[in-house]
């Protein structure tokens, strides 16, 4: 078999679809009957492939689940308003804008975005801010990549990201209730970090609509709105960008917004989460789970004041 | 507007009770087939929630529609749907306590002090309670004036349900208010009722 570099794979070449999907149905058929342990091995072994050391080898969300329960307001306030509502959204051609304080500032087509870059799967836990979680296997590339290709100055301290502004388009948008359109924003340090990633597709499939298609962040120390799903624009600043759910109740959500069982919240404990597909919840780990790797970036900051 | 007793009870009454049924029917069934989506718990507590919600709203609308059609009848129907609204509210706190906290008394206390919206939902369920009890007849007789008075305890329940749900809700208030409206209106009616005698 020949060995590929982490850097040469590419995305049809990583687990497909439906081996995946194959892959988690005998388990759960096998794991039935009890002999997982015997007869899984052939089959996970035919779906090797180099696997990220930031993936997690958590039991995955089902794909059905991760499509068809979101939080995309463009689409709809309810959780399966998305996957009814985001077939309008036209993703082909897609455009993203860079601009603010970078050497490389433009129009640029998806396409010649992602030429350059190599992707690569990232299993990944994903928190929502409402208790609820998921073990998402994302597609996507380091966001450092595209920020170093940019050139940011010295003056950019904070990159800004924007949803599509279409009402035509996201239908939810006809209605006020966020301030349209959606906005993000990470600290220059946390869009550098490694685990920080610009998703394309799910389970070795592009993204779905409901999903964020074509380009949405994935920020897995972070409650799930900071991965701002559909982007249009990009945009470099000196300035901390004010996030669109901060901006909606500044009392209830902050800029950073890091996973924290100890930062309550008025509607929902932080304490535990219910993971999608299990019954007892669990506990709710702070950065979810991803202290090692980004617990330095807020190293002397209080995060009960930052939340 | 009347019926005949035999239609009233052998067809209005049973039928009511039967249809006040189905949502219960709907979640155990959609438990069981696992068709309520990718977090079947919340949509059972939020959904016998709702119900439990929409149920007291019925109840409090009872006496307005007995008003508007001149109907004495549906009186008799009120202590009925006014029970199914407590089986409803109580099952979902049952929902709560137990899929959401898994009995953790600690977490659950924590959570009353903590979070404005359950501490005025737990309230709401407390106060509904000694109306339940004292839906009985014998109880009626035995309360006597009281009994009145204690069952306006009804209008501060519901407003709390109401605000329940609202502050429940992370921003998009519109079915909360259309529960409000309701209500207002509801509560309202009994105020005209009330001073333009």
């Amino acid at each position: 078999m020949l060995i590929k570099k982490n850097n040469e794979l590419s995305e049809n070449e990583v687990t497909d679809f439906s081996v995946y999907h194959n892959r988690r149905k005998f388990m759960k058929t096998a794991a039935g009957i009890g002999i997982a342990a015997v007869s899984g091995m052939p089959i996970i072994e035919a779906s090797a492939k180099t696997v990220s050391p930031y993936s997690t080898d958590e039991k995955l969300t089902d794909y059905k689940d991760i499509t068809t329960y979101c939080n995309f307001y463009e689409f709809g306030t309810g959780k399966e308003d998305p996957a009814k509502n985001a077939h309008t959204l036209v993703t082909s051609p897609w455009d993203v804008i860079v601009e603010g304080e970078c050497e490389k500032p433009g129009k640029y087509n998806l396409e010649d975005l992602l030429k350059p870059v190599s992707v690569e799967e990232r299993i990944y836990r994903f928190r929502c801010v409402e208790g609820w979680s998921m073990v998402i296997p994302w597609m996507g590339f380091p966001l450092a990549d595209l920020i170093k290709r940019m050139q940011p100055t010295s003056k950019a301290k904070y990159v800004y990201f924007e949803t599509l502004h279409d009402p035509k388009q996201m239908p939810g948008q006809r209605r006020a209730v966020l301030d349209w359109p959606y906005v993000e924003g990470l600290r220059m340090d946390e869009a550098m970090n490694p685990l920080t990633l610009m998703g394309t597709g799910i389970y070795g499939k592009d993204l779905l609509n409901q999903n964020g298609a074509p380009l949405r962040l994935v920020v897995p120390w972070k409650y799930g709105f900071k991965s701002i799903k559909s982007i249009a624009k990009i945009r470099f600043s000196e300035t901390q960008p004010v996030n669109s759910w901060q901006k909606a109740n500044e009392n209830e959500y902050g800029f950073f917004s890091n996973v924290n069982p100890d930062v309550s919240h008025p509607r929902w404990s932080q304490r535990r989460e219910r993971r999608i597909g299990e019954f007892r919840k669990i506990k709710t780990q702070l950065f979810n789970g991803y202290g090692e790797q980004v617990a330095s970036l807020y190293a002397g900051m209080d995060l009960k004041k930052n939340f | 507007m009347k019926i005949s007793e035999n239609k009233f009870s052998r067809i209005l009454r049973p039928s009511l009770f039967a249809l006040l049924l189905l949502p219960a029917i709907y979640y155990a069934w959609g438990v069981w087939q696992d068709s309520l989506g990718a977090n079947p718990l919340e949509a059972v507590i939020r959904g016998l929630g709702d119900w439990g919600l929409r149920v007291l709203l019925l109840t409090l609308a009872i006496s307005p529609l007995r008003r508007l059609f001149n109907w004495p009848q549906l009186l008799r129907l009120r202590r009925m749907v006014g029970l199914y609204a407590y089986f409803y509210v109580v099952l979902h706190l049952f929902g709560y306590l137990w899929f959401d906290h898994f009995f953790d008394w600690e977490e659950i206390w924590f959570d009353i002090l903590e979070r404005p919206f359950i501490t005025v939902g737990m309230v709401a369920v407390i106060l509904l309670t000694p109306l339940a009890v004292t839906s009985t007849n014998g109880m009626i007789k035995r309360l006597g004036k009281k009994w009145k008075k204690l069952h306006m305890l009804i209008y501060p329940i519901s407003m709390l349900g109401v605000l329940h749900f609202w502050w429940m809700v992370k921003l998009d208030i519109t079915e909360p208010v259309i529960y409000a409206v309701i209500l207002a209106i509801l509560l309202g009616e009994r105020l005209f009722n009330k001073f333009s005698k």
